[in-house]
């Protein structure tokens, strides 16, 4: 590991206990998951410090108080306007030389791991409260499949930016979330040439069962399962056995992969023979579901994760973790209670009143014509 | 005008031809134990086959087995536990095999049922040890009284002993007191049979219905390794033979098993051996009780007993033998066993609390105590019992094989056992009046036709069912012992699912296979059986232990969750498909088949 300056650049794998506040809701969970021992495909947070930095020396941050005190907050017109100067300044301003270098020097370390160069995904890291929804995927910026150092450094402005959306000013004047404070970690991590990925929960999210594992899954990058731009297979793991109990093939009829020249991502047809079978062997739908439960564990609570089975690399190390946060929607319903059986007595230590009311149940009778 | 949606139905009993050389069959079988109104509701109502017990068309003194336990299960629950919605299971043979029919309880009794139903099972879950205990020592004293039972000839004359003493009898009333206390005995362990059985499933099914309900959609054989155990009888047998194989070759005595179809042969060669006598010692202390032991299912005369055809367990010690050479671990890893299932109990117990959670340990508790009897009584009954009464039929057989009322010691399989009481009556007859029975020149002639009937009644499968199924199948022995579901029942009618080349069945053990398919319709074939093969048979019984050790996987025509089949390979670790119906007739030997023991589907690759 390199000398990179760790309050403004810090490896997932650096060993550094995750500090929220300065990696971001993703980087610290990032950071986490790899203390874990956990697959996360290798990258480094741009913390919040640099960000903070940078405003500070370039100035912006006057810009910035100055621009917002002039919104009304309920002209439209208006808002946008102060969101898109705002994001063009920082966008556009210098970056002290003192703060670009720890980046680029995060950047030669990383590609310096690998045999040739990788792609990488740049992703905003909000700390909690800043953003509308920030926990939720496909609400933050992402930016796919970037290979040259210049774009990364781009689009590390552009998460930064991401900060002053009208949605994000708004949200911020409506719910008297202060200025103070606001800041932005990105996520730089290598890009997983996935063959197949999607979503999986720790538990069953049509009626709360959490002794299922619900996987979704399609061909190419997971972008189009989260998105929702495709119908992905659907498939209900037992966690205990790991076995399938339910499957839907879904229609998975476009996919997400990098062009020919590895340049980017592009968008193409899934051919109808790979569209009508299930992305994911019965091999993999275990390991999947291992990996699940082993987020669980980790986290102690029903978790929400993103995976992906990356293409380059051989069996059984292919698959990665690129997300996991807790499952927020059924985990805190009431877990499900079995029919209340007619009491018997305790000292019998067993429940024949439910025996009974299993027996008569419904049709009494047996065989009936 | 409304539109009745078309039935399935299977064959009406009338509908059915009868095989070529197999008329008057029916005659050949009890008078209540074939179809005598079939013009009438016979020929209407559903019935279902029971070639889960018996695949194979039943010999006339066959039926005994079936008679004696269908008519016992149903005494259970209809007089004994009172069943709430269940009275017993109706029984006819049709075309030589045998058809049922559960009796339900009409929904206006039912609520009567409960308090009684409650006192006897609850007086039975509370007092389980001991009661159980008592059942062991009850079902010891009847196989030893069987054991105890003698048949020989009678003797030219009575012995001057029995003048002086005044006697004044000649023996044959022993003869035919014998024979009667003979069937006498085997019906009492078929009442014993079905003291703990009903209530173990009742117990497992409480488990079941609660884990399904708490777990949506948990499989089946989840619930099955909760509650199977691990450290059993049913798997003594078995086990002893890998325990001598252990010691055969701890010995270095692996010389000696060259040619183990030579029984007396192999046993001299060990014996003549440096450390050969303990051997010899450990494989004869075995042998009692373990040796009592079937490569049937026990209710065939055929069966055959270890302890009478020691080239059964002496081969497969033989091959427990190289396989130890081969440095496999043949032992049960029976610690591994148990932690897996403790392993799977705390993963769901863990996702439960409060309520729930005392609910699943109370019924938990209560399935792993009363489930056992399940797998365990088949040693004591359908092995040792009926091992040894099948024993003394063949010794009865044999005073009417010197008599001359014919010529095989099986041939006393094709009378019914009421007209055995006869042919004993017309031997003694014979033989006290100093004139020729009646038999010698009766039998030989009437065991041939018989024989040719049975012959051509084999020749056909049995149907799945007969009649209009009820829409839907609600009693819960039916589904739990049988496997009879509603889906089952319309799987069987062939509802059209356009997937001509997958046979469906259930999963009953996971994982997949693929290898070259050994299709066994018998016992005597399973010496065919080679390494790497997947066995594909109508039905499995559990005494094929040994060679689960050497095939890939399992499909069964017969047989669910809890068919022996499916116990073994969750044991061995082998996918299992069960009760496919049609496996065993579709896959040919030597097909490359896929077994998914998760999804319940083989396929056939190639041929």
């Amino acid at each position: 590991m390199s000398d990179v300056d760790t309050r403004y650049v810090q490896f997932f794998d650096g060993g550094i206990a995750p500090d929220h506040a300065l990696l971001g809701g993703k980087c610290a969970s990032l950071a986490t998951m790899t203390a874990a021992g956990m697959p996360v495909p290798p990258g480094f947070a741009v913390t919040t410090a640099l960000y903070d930095a940078f405003v500070e020396e370039s100035g912006l941050r006057d810009v910035i108080v100055k621009a917002l005190d002039e919104i009304d907050p309920d002209d439209v017109a208006s808002v946008d306007s102060v969101s898109a100067a705002i994001r063009d300044e920082i966008c556009s301003r210098p970056v002290p030389e003192r703060l670009r270098r720890p980046v680029i020097e995060a950047w030669a370390d990383f590609q310096g791991r690998f045999e040739r160069p990788v792609p990488v995904a740049v992703r905003s890291s909000a700390t909690a409260e800043d953003l509308p929804d920030a926990s939720f995927a496909g609400q933050q910026d992402t930016y796919l499949w970037l290979v040259d150092e210049r774009d990364v450094h781009e689009h590390i402005r552009k998460c930064w930016a991401s900060l002053y959306t009208s949605r994000a000013i708004t949200y911020r004047l409506r719910n008297a979330v202060p200025e103070d404070g606001l800041s932005m970690a990105v996520a730089v991590q290598k890009m997983v040439h996935a063959r197949v990925a999607g979503v999986a929960m720790t538990l069953n999210p049509r009626n709360g069962d959490r002794s299922k594992i619900t996987i979704d899954a399609s061909w190419g990058v997971g972008e189009a399962v989260v998105s929702g731009h495709v119908t992905p297979d659907n498939i209900v793991v037992d966690k205990v056995l790991l076995c399938v109990v339910e499957e839907h093939v879904g229609d998975k009829h476009i996919e997400l992969v990098p062009d020919s020249a590895g340049g980017r991502l592009v968008e193409r047809d899934v051919d109808a023979a790979r569209r009508a079978v299930r992305s994911l062997t019965d091999d993999q739908v275990r390991a999947v579901s291992e990996l699940a439960k082993r987020a669980e564990r980790h986290y102690g609570c029903p978790q929400d994760i993103e995976w992906a089975l990356d293409a380059d690399l051989p069996d059984g190390q292919n698959l990665l973790l690129l997300q996991s946060r807790p499952e927020t929607v059924h985990s805190s319903k009431p877990k499900p209670v079995a029919a209340p059986a007619k009491a018997s007595p305790p000292s019998v230590g067993f429940s024949l009143g439910s025996i009974t009311a299993h027996l008569t149940a419904g049709r009494a009778a047996g065989v009936t014509n | 005008m409304t539109v009745e949606p078309a039935v399935k139905s299977f064959p009406r009993p009338s509908e059915l031809p009868v095989p070529p050389g197999a008329e008057g069959w029916e005659k050949l079988y009890p008078y209540n134990l074939v179809f005598q109104n079939l013009s009438g509701s016979d020929d209407e109502k559903f019935w279902f086959c029971d070639s889960q017990h018996w695949p194979t068309v039943f010999k006339p003194f066959e039926t005994i087995g079936g008679e004696f336990a269908v008519k016992c299960l149903g005494q259970y629950n209809t007089r004994h536990l009172l069943i709430p919605p269940a009275n017993g299971i109706e029984f006819k043979i049709h075309l030589g095999y045998l058809y049922m029919s559960p009796v339900p309880v009409p929904e206006e009794q039912i609520p009567a049922r409960v308090p009684e139903f409650e006192r006897r099972v609850g007086h039975y879950f509370q007092n389980w040890d001991s009661l159980l205990e008592q059942w062991k020592i009850k079902v010891r004293a009847t196989i030893d009284e069987l054991e105890a039972l003698t048949f020989a000839g009678l003797p030219e004359m009575v012995p001057f002993d029995d003048i002086v003493s005044g006697k004044a009898k000649d023996g044959s009333e022993v003869l035919m007191e014998n024979y009667d206390r003979l069937i006498q005995l085997v019906y009492q362990n078929w009442q014993y049979h079905f003291e703990f059985l009903n209530l173990g499933y009742l117990a497992y099914l409480d488990f079941f219905t609660f884990a399904k309900q708490v777990f949506p959609g948990i499989p089946d054989q989840a619930i099955a390794k909760m509650v199977q155990g691990v450290d059993m009888e049913l798997f003594r047998p078995d086990d002893e033979l890998k325990k001598l194989a252990t010691l055969a070759v701890e010995l270095g005595l692996q010389s000696a098993f060259e040619n183990t179809d030579d029984v007396e042969g192999t046993l001299a060669r060990v014996g003549d051996l440096s450390g050969g006598r303990q051997w010899l010692d450990a494989y004869r202390a075995a042998q009692d009780p373990w040796f009592n032991f079937t490569v049937g299912n026990g209710f065939y005369g055929h069966d055959k007993y270890w302890i009478e055809h020691q080239e059964i367990p002496l081969g497969y010690i033989k091959d427990y033998i190289r396989r130890v050479g081969e440095g496999q671990r043949i032992l049960r890893p029976i610690a591994e066993l148990v932690a897996e299932r403790d392993r799977i109990v705390a993963e769901y117990r863990s996702l439960l609390d409060g309520e729930n959670l005392a609910a699943f340990d109370v019924k938990h508790g209560l399935a792993v105590t009363a489930y056992p009897y399940v797998e365990n009584h088949n040693f004591y009954i359908e092995h040792w019992t009926m091992g040894v009464f099948w024993r003394k039929v063949r010794e009865l057989s044999r005073v009417f094989v010197a008599a001359g009322f014919w010529a095989g010691e099986g041939d006393l399989l094709y009378l019914t056992r009421g007209e055995v009481r006869d042919a004993l009556f017309d031997l003694v007859t014979g033989w006290a009046v100093g004139a020729e029975p009646t038999g010698p020149s009766y039998w030989p002639a009437e065991i041939d036709r018989r024989r040719g009937i049975i012959d051509a009644l084999g020749s056909r499968r049995p149907q799945p069912a007969l009649n209009t199924p009820p829409a839907q199948i609600t009693e819960p022995f039916t589904m739990m012992l049988w496997g009879i579901t509603t889906e089952q029942v319309q799987q069987w009618l062939g509802d059209d699912s356009g997937d001509d080349t997958a046979i469906t069945g259930m999963s009953a053990s996971p994982g997949v296979a693929e290898g070259r398919a050994r299709v066994v319709h018998h016992a005597d074939q399973l010496s065919e059986v080679q390494e790497g093969e997947i066995l594909v048979a109508t039905i499995t019984a559990p005494s094929w232990g040994p060679i689960f050790g050497k095939i890939k996987a399992t499909v069964t025509d017969i047989g669910g969750m809890m068919s022996h089949a499916a116990i073994v390979c969750r044991e061995y670790g082998l996918p299992a498909v069960t009760g496919t119906g049609n496996g065993s007739t579709t896959i040919r030997t030597g097909q490359l088949i896929r077994v998914d023991g998760d999804a319940g589907r083989v396929e056939i690759l190639e041929d």
